[in-house]
């Protein structure tokens, strides 16, 4: 038995392989997006636009909470559970902060004239920056369960998959953020 | 570093103790409705499957009655289907329903969910030697996101609008607008919902069956060790992961549309008289992102088929299967090819001409791979020591529909041909035979070839006999006569041809392509019926091996129990198609090379 499970390890933890597969996947997906955002670019009755500036804020807000994350990450490693608590707790926070200012950003976007079905354009924007903000809330669910663990068992066992299974994904989607950004900012 | 690296470790491995354990403590709730065994999550796959194939195939005698019998009523219609069939004959509107769903059932619950998520689950782990898949528990998720998908397109067809009626395609503006059509109200909506989590269920499995096979293989189970079924499923859970978020995004952008006033895929409408306010948007985006998963799924649907059938072929054929390696390659090169073809849908879109023979080209491609595998298939069984069993029947049968589908895919790949034959029957009978038939045959190869496995009984072999040659002839009978009627131009998805001066010639034809249907449906039923009787009555396995293969699921015990193996899972020594070697029948993969043993 043991010698069996031995082999079947590899170098990589499945759940960790997994997850990296599922992060191809994702990541079709916005292909998909933004090739077709590409493509209907080129053709006629494109609105051209600036993104608000709340999107800015948001980003700080991401790659701070990336941050967080990575050290979250290296103090479970190290053991060091109350500071690997305050900082799952302040990526948590920070990613809701993400959340609310991307739909303060929407809402200044209506307000200036530019609700979703203004312009093809516009309904792009809202579609690429929504599906990514539900990834993020799909981040964020999980740093709820996360958290919850983090606080309600004495966290005796130190079994880190989860916690680098969680910060992979979270880095993932700062990412991918900071990447549709870059693309919404040069492809307008 | 390497405290925690051991105690990783030390974690994965009572994982796996757990696993091994469970099968002691099991309620009948976690055992047959939320289990999270991979064999009992493939049986759950595998019934669901059958009972849409009943109802995606009684819609398709349903209109085929239409088109056969265009001038005549049936009074049991009206008792069936209500105001859909007032007086006995068909709606018009209706039967672009029946035609929609029979597509949409077909392609997507039947032979991606039913063959794929019944297959990869089953053969998987036990083929690789794993106790359970890299997450049973994303793993029970993916059945049961395909269950809903399923209440949701069931439930699809009770609105009292009706379901969609767009074609399974489901192009805008028609799916859309929900003045376009009634199928495009409710019903439409309810369609897009019930795919999303159709494509969430498929993702779900998808991810588990890679890392399963790149992480839980068994000691000695090197890739290149691999049983060619376990290369087929790896292929194409590969092509649905990367291919179904793409159409995704599309049925988002759709349901966009539809619902909340964007315009990405209408322009220019004028509807009823009234003209739309939706500007800028283009229809033809929506068939790039529809075809840039639809190409991929027509290989997600036909390569768990080849992937059995070249098992079945070699096992029964008492043969190495010839050329392994080129087995495999040509798969990985249909693969990449599923992925660089999908424009060849689109030839007649205004598509520039000169894109199109790149299209063209790679299109043909795809032939050598696929005469590669023909050739194999057909040197397998030379001069083999063919032993006809069900499953073998249905595998040959398998490589007949490949081979009878594939030429005409030839002609149709060609952009100029296309001009003439799009949207024709010749279609129709094209993707038929090469897909649907095929794909059906090898999951019929695959049921009746592992179902001692799965039950531990056997099949009916009379029925299953009667079951396969009503099939193969009815399908040939049923398909081969369409592209006479496609070359001379009938178009695919019309309701009544007899107003045509040109195609009044088909009437009878017609007519007898649906009588035969209607026979095929019936050996369909006479199947369901040995397969759910033989669950039961079915004659008992008493070997663990009853087919004399060398493959490891054929090493577990009659019954496994959930994590597969009582012992510990065994080590491989060889390939899986060891068989006449060195004057023996079948050499287990489990059994070390001898040192006098031959190279093959």
């Amino acid at each position: 038995m043991r010698t069996v499970a031995m082999e079947q390890r590899k170098k990589i933890h499945p759940h960790k392989f997994t997850l990296w597969v599922a992060i191809a996947s994702i990541l079709m997906m916005f292909a998909g997006l933004t090739s077709a955002y590409i493509v209907k670019r080129n053709q006629a009755n494109w609105l051209s636009f600036e993104l608000p500036i709340a999107f800015w804020y948001s980003t700080a807000a991401m790659i701070a909470s990336s941050i967080t994350m990575w050290q979250a990450q290296r103090k479970f490693k190290n053991r060091e559970i109350p500071a690997y608590r305050s900082l799952i707790t302040v990526t948590f926070i920070l990613g809701l902060l993400f959340v609310a200012l991307q739909v303060v950003g929407f809402t200044i976007l209506a307000k200036n004239g530019l609700p979703m079905n203004k312009n093809v354009a516009v309904s792009f924007l809202y579609v690429i920056v929504g599906l990514h903000g539900a990834h993020v809330v799909g981040g964020i669910v999980a740093l709820m369960v996360t958290f919850a663990k983090a606080f309600s068992k004495s966290v005796r066992n130190y079994n880190s998959v989860p916690v680098d299974v969680m910060a992979t994904y979270w880095h993932f989607v700062d990412f991918l953020w900071i990447y549709l950004l870059i693309f919404l900012l040069a492809i307008r | 570093m390497s405290t925690s690296a051991a105690l990783h470790h030390e974690d994965l491995h009572s994982a796996h103790d757990a696993h091994h354990e469970h099968h002691h403590h099991e309620t009948f709730i976690s055992k047959y409705v939320f289990s999270q065994d991979h064999k009992m999550i493939s049986k759950q796959f595998l019934i669901t499957g059958i009972i849409w194939a009943i109802i995606g195939g009684l819609f398709s005698v349903l209109f085929r009655l239409q088109l056969g019998y265009p001038e005549a009523t049936f009074p049991w219609l009206e008792d069936l289907l209500g105001h859909w069939a007032k007086g006995g004959k068909l709606n018009p509107e209706f039967y672009y329903a029946l035609v929609t769903m029979h597509g949409t059932i077909l392609v997507f619950f039947v032979l991606t969910a039913g063959l794929s998520g019944t297959f990869a689950n089953f053969l998987i782990p036990l083929q690789i030697g794993a106790r359970d898949m890299a997450s049973p528990m994303l793993n029970m998720l993916s059945y049961w996101f395909f269950f809903l998908a399923s209440i949701i397109m069931f439930s699809s067809l009770f609105v009292q609008t009706g379901p969609a009626s767009g074609g399974w395609t489901i192009y805008p503006p028609l799916s859309a607008l929900g003045d376009a059509s009634s199928g495009s109200k409710i019903g439409m909506d309810l369609w897009l919902v019930s795919m999303a989590m159709f494509i969430v269920s498929s993702l779900l499995g998808g991810l588990n069956y890679i890392s399963t096979i790149l992480n839980l293989r068994t000691k000695g189970m090197s890739m290149t060790r691999m049983p060619l079924t376990v290369w087929a499923l790896f292929f194409t859970a590969i092509l649905g992961v990367l291919s179904f978020p793409v159409l995704l995004s599309g049925a988002i952008l759709l349901l966009f549309d539809r619902n909340l006033g964007t315009s990405f895929f209408l322009s220019d409408i004028v509807i009823g008289g009234k003209i739309l306010p939706n500007e800028g948007g283009s229809a033809i985006l929506f068939q790039h992102l529809f075809w840039f998963l639809g190409h991929p799924e027509v290989y997600i649907i036909l390569l768990p088929a080849m992937g059995m059938s070249s098992e079945i072929l070699s096992v029964n054929s008492r043969k190495p299967i010839f050329g392994y390696m080129a087995m495999v390659g040509s798969m990985f090169a249909i693969a990449i090819l599923a992925f660089l073809v999908w424009a060849h849908h689109m030839f007649v879109t205004g598509l520039n001409p000169f894109l199109g023979a790149f299209f063209v080209l790679l299109t043909l491609l795809i032939a050598v791979p696929s005469a590669i595998k023909v050739f194999n298939w057909l040197t397998t069984l030379w001069r083999g020591n063919i032993r006809f069993t069900p499953a073998m029947l249905f595998a040959i049968g398998f490589v007949s529909m490949f081979i009878s589908g594939g030429l005409t895919g030839i002609f149709l790949g060609n952009s100029a041909l296309d001009i003439h034959l799009h949207d024709t029957y010749f279609v129709i009978a094209h993707f038929h035979i090469v897909m649907g038939v095929a794909s059906f045959f090898g999951m019929f190869a695959g049921v009746y070839h592992w179902f001692p496995k799965m039950y531990g009984r056997f099949l009916n072999n009379t029925m299953a006999y009667i079951h396969f040659w009503i099939s193969i002839v009815g399908a040939y009978l049923i398909f081969w006569p369409m592209h006479y009627e496609g070359l001379a131009g009938m178009p695919r998805r019309y309701y009544d041809f007899s107003m045509w001066e040109s195609f009044k010639q088909f009437g009878g034809l017609n007519e007898f392509i649906s009588f035969v249907s209607m026979i095929v449906f019936a050996a369909q039923l006479l199947f369901v019926f040995n397969f759910f009787y033989s669950i039961f009555k079915g004659r008992k396995v008493t070997s663990t091996n009853p087919w004399g293969a060398n493959t490891l699921e054929w090493t577990t015990p009659i019954r496994p129990g959930h994590g597969n193996w009582p012992g510990e899972i065994p080590e491989v020594h060889r390939g899986a198609y060891d068989y006449g070697k060195d004057g023996r029948e079948f050499i287990s993969q489990i059994e070390p090379v001898g040192e006098n043993e031959s190279h093959h």
